[in-house]
């Protein structure tokens, strides 16, 4: 009988690299999460490969004990997909922020998405550029003042979960930075996912934009701010639960309701289901202070095909079809003559 | 029933050494196609031969417009080919803006067929001629066909119903059978491809065929006029063995293939649609059945990245693109660079700057591959001399990349990509594997360890056990491999992939004389498609005893370990290029001779005559 396989632990997954992230910095408790995380998964270390653009963010690769790839601004979807496409056999996760991946990697997170790569993509949201010194990111809020934008930001922010819909993603979550405990699962689910799975993690950057999650990561103020979502739940929040959120069927909107009041049951709560895209996009574009934010897994769409399954799977069929790759063959197809 | 045992045996045949024929008309009137077909026919005739596609960049532009025409050319001779030719013989102009454009082009006593039924008062005007050129005695100096070929074509295929519109379209068949009975080429190719083609449309294929012979049947019996007769173009004295037609694109494709086995890797092949380099995607994307996946990315940049992450995962990453989008894939090749991945990019140049002339041919891209990176980026560059050569230059490059664990920059250009050219065809089995040995000891492992010898870095893919590494674009210390911003440790990293770089030229073949001498009064120094165009000049000056010979650069950087002493043996060096003369600054430069620019940037390839001019003025100077 074969020994039994010793299992890892967190300390495993970490790297000899010191960690240099500023000290308070939501990074720190997302690696953690993440070094304990991986030896539940049923994956083999050597199988796990982490791919990071640049940012904050994106020096993740360097502290994991995996496999790492620290690429260039905003493109590691291109890397990721590569590295996916090369092997699929690989447990891919990507690592980004908000200006790295929805400001100059844009476009790259549409396709990554709408192809369904099958990849674990996590945006760690803290609505500022970090690395290069607090200038204002496409998710800071209207007003946000930076040093390249002294008198406040004037543009609109864009939500990252409406963004991933938008784009076709097929799963699409919210988290935390320092809630290892609803992390660990949606991370985990993110895993499971086959196809492109994408994890936004509110992040606190201490030092540049401190303090923009507290309201709902503060105990006092939390069941009031966020809603938390269970595939099959009633909407609910607050404390003890009395609010909820109500579908206006005339206005086709959400909104608040209170249980017990005006005749409000919990049967005019409306129940999460997250395989209704519909509904996933109205929960992706809640915000404060008009409406609690939604964590959780906002949408899964499991049965949708993964773009790297099909290639290979594509590949079978043509080869099938064609039989013999012989390039000597190749060469000689087509019309040859022979000279003597 | 043989078109060629048909004219054999006519006296009137007239014996030629070599033809231009060029076919021109709109870019809907499938100019690409007859001269791709008279191609085929040719080559099975036994001429050796040379193509020229030239088209416009609008897909479908409006009918009878000067910008929209499409030609082909090709030479064929009795005696080796290696250009498209200078001076059309034959021109076949389907309307006036056909005529007008490339008339300038054709030998004073040249051979004009004209189709009249497209010489209407509209299309004259719009060609620009005030009055037709077919009547006015303009043309005294040429031989001119004039036919109302849209007549006979819609004639010879009543019996298959077809719409008038579907009818005329059969014009270019009818025209082809014409030419191939002035050549004495054999139609059966042609009908078998025209079969093909249409094989789900068969009264189509029908009325094609009924094209092509009727308007090789009104040759055979109408009276042309006087001097018309067939042409009798002696076979080519030609290495005996196994032949096909093939691009540039295609034997590039091929070759990237055989690379790939012979380094025994998968190809991870990504690319964004760009002319004149879309077709090197089009044909690997059909060759699944080898170890090839193909990648269509969002963006340019996306693309590189996408082939330096497979490359990473233990692949050979291959990028394709032209000059501007591998602008775009700049940032992405220093990376590949930085974390000594191997890459193999490959720029079908075009003319620029910017979107410049994208279906027009230039070689402006040699300072781009040598330089345009930021930092101290060097690279590998290796350049293809022919449409045949592209294949052996394709495993060069995976070789070298592979070896050196390096990007490496491959330069075709449009000419080359889409001329076609008879390929005597290799056996794969002759070439000399170079298979790559992937680390997978843990013992002592560093992701910089490196061979002391070629100096390149160890490759360990994702998923081996015990092997787990991290890289990326942050320097790295030379012996850990991990992040550092020491400056005596920037300096020698530096140094060092600057070595590895320059040590490649004691890995790659010493310069030789493509034709001529190793030393003398003048050689004519070239890179990429020019090849055809100096080969014959010095061909034809040598054969008048002038003291001049060809050499060809394959490897543009490191350059041949041997060139600055073989240069040395000459009074004067000429370099042709289709550029500003960017080869010849680096000659220049590095040799410390005063190697003498000849460039051109018409968007045209070289003509002989051309270089030949310039040669003898630089030895009569």
């Amino acid at each position: 009988m074969n020994a039994p396989v010793q299992k890892l632990t967190a300390k495993d997954y970490s790297s000899d690299q010191e960690v240099r992230w500023c000290p308070g910095c939501g990074d720190y408790a997302i690696l953690k999460t993440i070094q304990k995380l991986l030896p539940e998964l049923d994956v083999q270390k050597e199988n796990q490969v982490f791919v990071s653009g640049i940012g904050c963010s994106s020096r993740f690769p360097y502290y994991m004990d995996t496999y790492g790839f620290h690429t260039i601004h905003g493109r590691a979807p291109g890397f990721a997909t590569g590295v996916k496409l090369s092997n699929p056999e690989l447990d891919v996760w990507m690592v980004t922020g908000d200006g790295d991946g929805l400001s100059i990697g844009g476009n790259h997170m549409i396709h990554v998405l709408r192809r369904n790569v099958d990849i674990q993509i996590l945006l760690f949201n803290n609505e500022i550029y970090g690395l290069t010194k607090g200038q204002y990111s496409p998710t800071s809020k209207v007003g946000t003042k930076s040093p390249s934008t002294p008198d406040g930001s004037i543009d609109m922010p864009l939500r990252p979960c409406v963004f991933a819909l938008g784009s076709g993603a097929k799963f699409v979550a919210r988290t935390i930075d320092t809630e290892a405990k609803h992390m660990a699962p949606v991370l985990g689910r993110a895993h499971d996912f086959k196809g492109a799975s994408f994890v936004e993690i509110y992040q606190n950057c201490p030092v540049y934009n401190d303090g923009i999650f507290d309201q709902i990561k503060d105990k006092k103020t939390a069941a009031d701010t966020r809603l938390v979502l269970e595939h099959g739940a009633p909407l609910t929040f607050g404390v003890d639960n009395q609010k909820g959120l109500h579908l206006n069927p005339k206005t086709l909107l959400l909104e608040i309701v209170t249980l017990g009041e005006d005749g409000v049951t919990i049967d005019d709560i409306v129940v999460h289901d997250e395989t209704n895209k519909v509904l996933a996009q109205m929960l992706a574009g809640l915000k404060l202070p008009e409406f609690p934010e939604p964590i959780g897994v906002l949408y899964c769409e499991s049965t949708a095909p993964s773009y790297t399954d099909d290639v290979y799977q594509q590949r079978i069929v043509v080869r099938e079809a064609k039989g013999s790759a012989d390039l000597n063959d190749l060469l000689r197809s087509g019309h040859t003559w022979t000279v003597s | 029933m043989s078109a060629v045992e048909e004219v054999s045996n006519q006296d009137s045949a007239h014996q030629v050494s070599d033809v231009v024929v060029r076919f021109a008309g709109d870019s809907g009137d499938g100019m690409q196609l007859t001269g791709s077909n008279f191609t085929e026919a040719t080559a099975i005739y036994g001429n050796d031969l040379a193509t020229f596609p030239d088209f416009p960049a609008e897909i479908r532009a409006p009918a009878g417009a000067t910008f929209g025409v499409s030609a082909f050319q090709i030479y064929f001779g009795s005696e080796d080919v290696s250009t498209a030719g200078d001076d059309v013989d034959v021109l076949v102009a389907m309307n006036p803006a056909a005529l007008i454009t490339n008339l300038k082009d054709v030998l004073p006593g040249g051979l004009l067929v004209i189709d009249t039924d497209a010489f209407t008062d509209k299309n004259l005007a719009r060609a620009g001629y005030a009055s037709n050129p077919v009547e006015d005695g303009s043309l005294d100096a040429y031989r001119v066909i004039p036919i109302a070929v849209s007549k006979q074509v819609v004639e010879a295929v009543k019996p298959f119903g077809l719409s008038h519109k579907f009818a005329v379209r059969c014009k270019n068949m009818w025209t082809l059978g014409l030419v191939m009975w002035l050549f004495d080429r054999d139609r059966t190719i042609t009908v078998d491809n025209l079969k093909k083609k249409f094989a789900n449309k068969p009264e189509i294929a029908d009325a094609n065929v009924a094209a092509l012979n009727a308007g090789h049947a009104y040759a055979e019996t109408a009276e042309l006029p006087t001097g018309v007769e067939v042409y009798r173009v002696p076979r080519a004295e030609v290495a005996p063995g196994l032949y096909r037609n093939i691009t540039g694109s295609e034997s590039l494709a091929y070759g990237l293939i055989a690379g790939g086995q012979l380094a025994d890797l998968p190809i991870t092949f990504a690319s964004y649609p760009i002319t004149p380099a879309s077709s090197l995607l089009h044909t690997l994307s059909g060759q699944k059945q080898f170890n090839v996946v193909t990648f269509q990315a969002e963006d340019e940049i996306a693309a590189v990245c996408a082939a330096i992450g497979a490359s990473f995962a233990g692949s050979l990453g291959i990028t394709s693109s032209s000059g501007p989008g591998i602008s775009l894939k700049a940032e992405a090749i220093s990376l590949a660079s930085a974390t000594e991945l191997p890459l193999v990019v490959v720029n079908t140049q075009r003319g620029g700057p910017s979107t410049g002339l994208p279906t027009k041919t230039e070689q402006s891209d040699l300072n781009q591959s040598l330089f345009g990176r930021h930092g101290d980026t060097m690279l590998p560059v290796i350049s293809c001399s022919t449409s045949v050569d592209c294949f052996d230059v394709a495993i060069e490059a995976v070789r070298i990349a592979t070896q050196f664990m390096t990007p490496v920059i491959l330069l075709s250009d449009g000419y080359m990509a889409n001329a076609s050219e008879p390929w005597l065809l290799p056996d794969i089995n002759d070439y000399e594997p170079f298979p790559v040995t992937f680390e997978t000891n843990p013992d002592g492992f560093s992701p910089a360890n490196r061979d002391p010898e070629t100096l390149s870095r160890v490759w360990a893919k994702p998923g081996t056990p015990g092997l787990e590494h991290r890289i990326g674009g942050i320097e790295k210390d030379f012996d850990s491999g991990d992040i550092s911003y020491d400056a005596d440790n920037h300096q020698r990293m530096t140094d060092l992939r600057k070595d590895k770089i320059e040590g490649i030229a004691n890995y790659i073949p010493e310069q030789e004389v493509s034709l001529g001498n190793t030393k003398g009064k003048v050689a004519v120094v070239g890179w990429g498609s020019t090849y055809g165009a100096i080969h014959q000049a010095v061909k034809r000056c040598r054969m008048e005893n002038l003291d001049v010979s060809h050499i060809h650069v394959r490897y543009m950087n490191p350059l041949p370990r041997n060139l600055g002493e073989l240069l040395a043996g000459y009074d004067q060096v000429l370099m042709p290029e289709m550029n500003t003369g960017q080869f010849v600054n680096i000659i220049r430069a590095k040799y410390l001779i005063d190697a003498k620019p000849l460039n051109k940037v018409s968007g045209q390839p070289f003509k002989i005559r051309e270089v030949e001019t310039a040669i003898r003025s630089l030895l009569e100077s």
